[in-house]
């Protein structure tokens, strides 16, 4: 049996060279983003104040909105030629499957994130009152509490018609403890945390990211033997 | 005082007991009871949508059964027997934004093999001079060939081929050949599911008839052609 640990790495591995070879692909969903955040400030109108009041709920809805399409793609491949089920025969536990691709998603997200940021910045007129470190972190938690149970219903939507559709409906309900702390925690990290908040958003974004691994984890696996 | 273990060449590679398989309210495969003994050489015949297939993905744990039991080497299956077996399936498995190396080199890295260099078995299947070339630019047969490729990379001790010649040139058939005969030769336990009654049945020992997803008949495969191919048509 394969040992947990090079089963993980050998699935990141694949999934960030398979990313690579399509990167056509994750710079339109990219732009996608920037698309996004750019329409938003047009429907928002062009009082600065209000943009930069709401930009960090922009940025995560452009991440999440961008993560459908991502998540999308990363499973796409899996289902041409059926190298799901290749993945399925791989001697290993179908949690290390479930990590390994749970980690490339979340890589590629966390880039998506950190390259929408400039563009937050100029269309928002924004700037980190707690560094730039921190709001990486901050997309960090955020993308890992999208990636986990984004796998587990990319899988699910993959292995349905019309499941680029589904995708979203199973998705978005689930992510709301983990947008809104996300966002939150985002609006801390631009304007300010005098009143010590941001610890307390981050912590129930971690305990988000700690369930879901865990769960999603668990259900991988009975999901990949249906 | 418990009985001691049967030695291990004893012990079927496969055992299948009132195996059954559902696709939504049909019964592809049904109450298959077999047996095969280690280096055999077992030939699965049968109709379209006989359940040949499926048997074979049943067999690789692709796929789980809807009733009846899978003993593999012995055991129940899981990790270890996936490791001891391979199928070159319908499906191809392949990625098309990867090469021929690439999608190779994931066998190489999941399975390593200190003696045996992954070139020489794109050599093998005849795409070493297209190892780097992207595999949605390759045709039915050359797909099927690295696919063979990474089979015999993992060295599978049960080795389950579905419709093996299909895509394949006469090259590709005569080194198909060549290959049944050196897994007869290394001892190693095949079950190939074929239309070829007459091609596969000289190099097979035993047969086995499907028809609507049961097993019918069991014999030499020598004489498996009478019973499923009985007009000699192939």
């Amino acid at each position: 049996m394969l040992p947990v640990p090079r089963a993980i790495f050998e699935v990141l591995r694949k999934d960030l060279l398979l990313a690579w070879r399509t990167r056509a692909r994750v710079a339109a969903v990219l732009a996608f983003g920037v698309t996004s955040l750019l329409l938003f400030s047009f429907a928002a109108g062009p009082d600065t104040v209000k943009l930069r009041a709401n930009a960090s709920g922009y940025l995560w809805l452009a991440i999440l909105l961008c993560s459908t399409l991502a998540l999308t793609e990363s499973f796409r491949y899996e289902v041409q030629n059926r190298a799901l089920e290749g993945l399925r025969l791989i001697p290993t536990e179908p949690f290390a499957i479930f990590i390994g691709k749970s980690l490339a998603n979340l890589l590629l997200l966390l880039l998506l994130g950190v390259a929408l940021v400039p563009a937050m910045v100029v269309l928002y007129d924004v700037s980190f009152k707690l560094g730039l470190p921190m709001m990486i972190g901050v997309i960090f938690l955020g993308a890992a509490g999208i990636s986990a149970p984004g796998t587990l219903y990319g899988l699910l939507a993959a292995r349905v018609r019309s499941g680029e559709v589904l995708l979203p409906l199973l998705l978005f309900p689930l992510e709301v403890p983990a947008l809104l702390s996300s966002t939150r925690a985002t609006e801390l990290v631009l304007t300010g945390d005098p009143m010590g908040q941001l610890q307390s958003w981050l912590g129930l974004l971690f305990a988000f990211n700690v369930i879901f691994w865990s769960v999603c984890g668990l259900l991988f696996g009975r999901l990949m033997e249906e | 005082m418990a009985a001691d273990p049967p030695p291990a060449d004893s012990v079927p590679v496969v055992a299948l007991a009132r195996l059954g398989r559902r696709q939504g309210s049909r019964w592809t495969l049904r109450g298959v009871d077999l047996e095969v003994p280690k280096g055999q050489q077992l030939m699965v015949v049968g109709s379209n949508g006989s359940g040949k297939t499926t048997l074979l993905r049943l067999i690789s744990q692709a796929w789980l059964p809807s009733s009846g039991k899978i003993r593999l080497f012995g055991a129940a299956p899981g990790p270890e027997a996936a490791a001891r077996s391979a199928l070159l399936s319908h499906a191809d498995y392949l990625y098309d934004d990867l090469s021929a190396w690439e999608n190779l080199n994931i066998l190489v890295r999941l399975y390593p093999q200190k003696d045996t260099d992954p070139l020489a078995i794109l050599a093998e299947v005849g795409l070493d001079k297209r190892r780097d070339d992207l595999v949605r630019t390759f045709s039915a047969g050359m797909r099927k060939r690295l696919a063979l490729a990474r089979l015999l990379w993992k060295r599978p001790e049960l080795v389950l081929l579905d419709e093996p010649y299909g895509q394949l040139d006469p090259a590709g058939g005569q080194m198909m050949d060549a290959l049944f005969r050196r897994f007869r030769a290394a001892g190693t336990t095949l079950i190939v599911a074929t239309h070829q009654v007459r091609r596969v049945g000289a190099l097979c020992d035993r047969a086995i008839y499907l028809a609507d997803g049961k097993l019918c008949w069991e014999g030499p495969a020598a004489k498996a052609a009478s019973v499923a191919d009985p007009g000699g048509e192939e």
